[in-house]
């Protein structure tokens, strides 16, 4: 497997081996074997049922792979639950449907696990909530709850909430499948500000727009497999695998 | 909500046209809404008038009249009262603290105790029918003066503001005190023990429903929690406990904590028979609550779950942080309609010889024989005391939910 030397990206910091999982009888991951290198944005892609979000899951154990090995800024996912635990703070997450805690209003949803996980102090934990607000666009909200927020504000303040963890990876899963048009732009201009700023990123997503701009490699996922994966600009103009080239006549001239 | 009304005020038709449209719509829109609406107010004004002409001229009420104390206390000796005052000025100053603080439903709470002791200090007949006048003069004093601590406690709170766990620590505090004094301290002077075959009325019945709600709450939520959990054991454990309860009378629960658990237990061990009362009424409801709750946490989305993992949460911090308060807001109306329940089930009581509510008005009854047939007049005062404070507590149930909704999807 060929991979793509950057100058702007650093060393290994998350390596998958060998990745296997069933769901019951169902093989969801066949193998899947990555490398991801400190500040690298890789989008992966592909058609539903794949196993894409399943994959991008299993980095930080919302589900557990069954062979193989997954490395996470060298510590290994194993059922130790301190492993786990350590390597669940070093990663944000994003949902499709937000997930945000309802109950909470915005401060509350950002200041919560840096409050009781990495036990800041109360007013530490505003600031920073404060300037991750400002930072995705919206620090107006800071008082409302999640239900007051349209979609878009919503997924803006999950980010947040996932940054103020002050994590090394980000992982995004579908971001923008459950927003209406209008609103996908504002969290792809989050996302994009964040991938400027070196954070390590993997995003799930159907965006091929935000992928062809934004990200150093896209990763094509069809049936548990990785069929390929290559920089945008070749991925688009000479896709290799017949699968793939399938894929992108499908999302592309629909 | 100002922007909604801004928003609308450009084209929004009025929405009401005033009484006579309403009457119209609601009460006599076609002839036999006129009919309906004629008949149903015959109806009420013949029912209305009998109630109020047999309440004011037909009815006796002296059984109750000249019982107030048997009724507010049961056998509680006289010269012990004292300890009751007490504990209701704790009372009353820290429902004003707690109005102070909070506000909101607790201040209606506050004003309908302090109107509530002005009715009783302003009572146009004996306090205390059987006893020299300055007792009753001091009786309605005191009730006088707990109105005035409420305030006090008012000003306090507003003065102090202090957060609300520190109350609830409070609360907490003032209800063990209050065990204390009325129990009394064995071989006291100053405090002796008052036997607990002496309480009754109302004080009885608040003191059950009090504990069965109190104990029977965070049990019901380790239940719930204990029957969804991945340890076999525990929730083997729970889920027979919940099952077994549920599939029991409380009227058998009652017999059984009574009368065949200390037949099993040495004789040394001898548990108090009120405390053995709370115990089955505790565990009772402790199994209905859990199942209350599990219904709550059932309706969690797996996502919440899975946010709070995300964001590096332990299984300990995702259910204190993250489900239960999410769980407990969406069933209140559940656990409060179960609170009610529990409240009136303290009538079950009388099954083992507990003097609460109802047994000291049947005890009433007995107790002349004049008043053998004043039956109705007494069962209805019974049950008009037990809808007072059920309805307080639906109505608090309703403004918790509004107060806790904000924000809800």
């Amino acid at each position: 497997m060929s991979e793509e030397q950057r100058s702007d990206v650093g060393d290994d910091i998350i390596v998958c081996r060998d990745v296997e999982k069933w769901f019951d009888d169902f093989h969801v991951l066949r193998g899947i074997s990555i490398t991801i290198r400190r500040g690298e944005v890789v989008v992966i892609c592909g058609p539903s049922g794949s196993g894409k979000s399943t994959f991008i899951r299993t980095i930080n154990r919302l589900e557990e792979h069954q062979k193989g090995d997954i490395i996470v800024d060298g510590i290994e996912l194993s059922n130790d639950m301190r492993n786990i635990a350590a390597i669940r703070s070093e990663i944000g997450m994003v949902f499709q449907s937000f997930n945000l805690f309802p109950h909470l209003t915005v401060t509350q949803n950002i200041t919560l696990a840096p409050m009781r996980v990495r036990k800041w102090p109360k007013a530490k934990a505003e600031t920073s909530a404060r300037a991750l607000l400002d930072r995705v666009g919206i620090p107006e909200q800071a008082d409302k709850y999640p239900g007051q927020l349209s979609g878009g504000q919503q997924q803006r303040v999950a980010i947040a909430r996932a940054l103020a963890m002050e994590p090394k990876i980000m992982l995004f899963d579908e971001p923008t499948s459950a927003l209406d048009p209008e609103m996908i732009k504002e969290v792809l201009d989050v996302m994009r500000e964040l991938a400027h700023s070196g954070m390590t990123m993997i995003v799930v997503t159907h965006e091929m727009g935000f992928a062809k701009e934004v990200c150093d490699r896209i990763v094509f996922f069809d049936d548990g497999q990785i069929v390929e994966q290559a920089p945008p600009d070749e991925f688009f103009a000479n896709p290799r695998e017949e699968r793939t080239k399938l894929f992108l006549s499908q999302i592309l001239t629909h | 909500m100002s922007e909604k009304a801004m928003n609308g005020a450009s084209s929004r038709p009025p929405a009401s046209a005033g009484l006579r449209q309403w009457l119209k719509k609601n009460l006599f829109s076609t002839w036999y809404d006129l009919l309906l609406t004629i008949l149903a107010i015959l109806f009420l004004y013949v029912v209305i008038r009998g109630i109020v002409t047999w309440v004011f001229t037909v009815a006796d009420w002296s059984p109750i009249i000249n019982s107030l104390k048997l009724f507010a206390v049961g056998l509680y000796p006289v010269e012990e009262i004292w300890r009751i005052g007490t504990i209701l000025a704790i009372v009353s100053l820290l429902a004003g603290f707690s109005w102070g603080v909070w506000g909101g439903i607790v201040r209606t709470f506050a004003v309908a105790m302090g109107a509530g002791f002005i009715l009783i200090a302003s009572l146009p007949f004996d306090l205390y029918p059987s006893n020299a006048d300055p007792l009753d003069l001091m009786l309605r004093l005191g009730f006088l003066l707990l109105p005035a601590l409420i305030l006090i406690g008012l000003l306090l709170g507003r003065k102090l503001r202090l957060p609300g766990r520190w109350i609830l620590i409070l609360w907490l505090l003032s209800f063990l005190l209050a065990m204390v004094l009325l129990t009394g301290i064995q071989g006291s002077a100053a405090l002796p023990k008052v036997e607990t075959t002496l309480w009754g009325g109302l004080l009885l019945t608040f003191l059950l429903a009090i504990v069965g709600i109190v104990a029977s709450f965070p049990i019901g939520v380790l239940l719930a929690l204990g029957r969804q959990s991945s340890l076999p054991v525990v929730k083997l454990f729970c889920t027979l406990f919940i099952e077994v309860v549920r599939g029991v009378p409380l009227v058998t629960i009652l017999f059984m904590a009574s009368i065949i658990l200390p037949l099993f237990l040495p004789e040394q061990i001898r548990i108090d028979r009120v405390l053995r009362a709370m115990l089955g009424m505790t565990l009772f409801a402790a199994a209905y609550m859990a199942e209350n709750v599990r219904g709550g946490l059932q309706a969690i989305p797996a996502g919440q779950y899975e946010a709070a993992k995300a964001v590096g949460f332990n299984n300990v911090q995702t259910t204190v942080y993250i489900v239960l308060p999410q769980a407990l807001r969406a069933v209140i109306p559940a656990i409060v309609g179960q609170f009610i329940a529990l409240f009136m089930d303290t009538t079950l009581a009388i099954i083992v010889g507990l003097m609460e509510l109802l047994a000291v008005g049947k005890a009433v009854l007995q107790s002349n024989q004049e008043w053998l047939l004043l039956d109705k007049e007494v069962y209805l005062f019974v049950a008009v005391l037990f809808w007072v404070f059920t309805y307080s507590m639906s109505y608090a149930s309703r403004r918790l939910e509004v107060a806790l909704g904000v924000g809800e999807r």
